[in-house]
């Protein structure tokens, strides 16, 4: 039973990083790196970079698809499962028990006033990832054309923001389609 | 159905967003609201928790809103929905990786997905905003001292953040000064 083995060390290693990596999934990223290539050289860095460019291109939380990635590479569908429960499980734990103490001091004056604070500070965090998400995404007319139909559609219509991303991917598909016709013509 | 639906609605969020970090906030916030399982201002604040604790944003939302909505199996059924569509994707995608790498509609959709996110993520932003500026709605909530202060700390987090000042000490800052705001002015 290799496959159980080296999934159980798949486990306890993805645990390790999901327990000590504030921020998310791209904070993860170089945390697996170093785990997966260095430590225990189960894959290569060329290996690993493919794996965060699929993890990047496929639904899903960028920590949970990596996970996934890298434990069917190493010990297959067992690996996969027990890697993935492995970067899960911290998370879990840790906001299940919080939620008791939430809830509990929520009414204290003090965490009122914090929290009143705190989500003014939440919305500078989020303004600055956005900015990262615009740098990142590709700047064309086609680009800035969805962008703001989604952020319209959803703001003023009321739109499901899931149908903003199904008709983006739609819309994707349909203009390289014609891209690739007027190519040819 | 609660635990149903939570599983329903996570394994939704978890299918259709592309990107990691924020770019599943306007899902959850959507979904999240829509359902009536959190107000924007407790969304908010749990944004705070999350980016204090370990793990992704999309887990920690997941398993708070099960456990408050459904209690443990409410937890484990969202963390559950919201891993499951990754972990199903990954699996098959590893076996047809050159195909999926190569294929053109695949590319297509990814180049509308990217441009759609922040799009979503703006939206989602101004939801925030105004629900944390004004959450009394309206003009009359626009003199008020917690707006001002609301303002103030928002203003000099952001600079903070642009920075590069790490998100828990901003957090921590800005929940200083939320005490020390509240009892000076009596919010």
């Amino acid at each position: 039973m290799p496959d159980i083995r080296q999934g159980l060390r798949l486990f306890a290693s993805f645990f390790k990083i999901g327990a000590f990596t504030f921020g998310g999934g791209y904070a993860m990223v170089p945390l697996i790196e170093r785990e997966v290539c260095e430590k225990k050289r189960w894959l290569e860095k060329d290996d690993m970079l493919e794996i965060v460019a699929i993890a990047e291109s496929t639904p899903g939380p960028i920590a949970i698809n990596t996970a996934t990635y890298v434990g069917t590479r190493v010990a297959g569908v067992t690996g996969a499962a027990l890697a993935t429960l492995g970067v899960v499980l911290p998370s879990f734990l840790i906001i299940f028990c919080l939620s008791f103490l939430l809830e509990r001091f929520s009414d204290v004056r003090a965490v009122r006033y914090a929290f009143f604070g705190v989500r003014a500070g939440v919305l500078a965090l989020v303004l600055k990832a956005l900015v990262s998400m615009y740098k990142k995404c590709p700047k064309s007319v086609f680009a800035y054309i969805v962008m703001g139909l989604s952020f319209a559609v959803v703001t003023f219509l009321n739109v499901s923001a899931i149908w903003a991303v199904l008709a983006a991917a739609i819309l994707g598909i349909a203009y390289s389609v014609l891209r690739a016709r007027r190519a040819k013509t | 159905m609660i635990i149903l639906e939570l599983f329903l609605t996570f394994f939704k969020i978890g299918a259709f967003t592309f990107g990691g970090g924020y770019a599943m906030l306007p899902l959850v916030q959507d979904e999240v609201l829509r359902h009536g399982w959190l107000d924007e201002e407790t969304l908010v604040n749990f944004i705070a928790v999350s980016e204090s604790t370990p793990g992704p944003f999309a887990v920690n939302i997941a398993t708070y809103v099960g456990k408050l909505t459904g209690g443990l199996p409410g937890a484990i059924a969202s963390t559950a929905g919201v891993v499951l569509p990754s972990f199903v994707i990954i699996l098959i995608v590893s076996h047809f990786v050159k195909k999926f790498r190569e294929s053109k509609p695949v590319a297509g959709a990814l180049t509308g997905l990217k441009a759609a996110v922040p799009g979503l993520v703006a939206a989602a932003l101004v939801t925030m905003a105004s629900a944390v500026l004004l959450p009394a709605g309206g003009a009359a909530a626009l003199g008020s001292p917690s707006f001002y202060i609301s303002l103030g700390i928002f203003a000099l987090c952001a600079v903070l953040v642009f920075v590069k000042v790490t998100p828990i000490l901003v957090i921590l800052l800005a929940a200083a000064l939320g005490v020390g705001a509240g009892f000076e002015f009596g919010l």
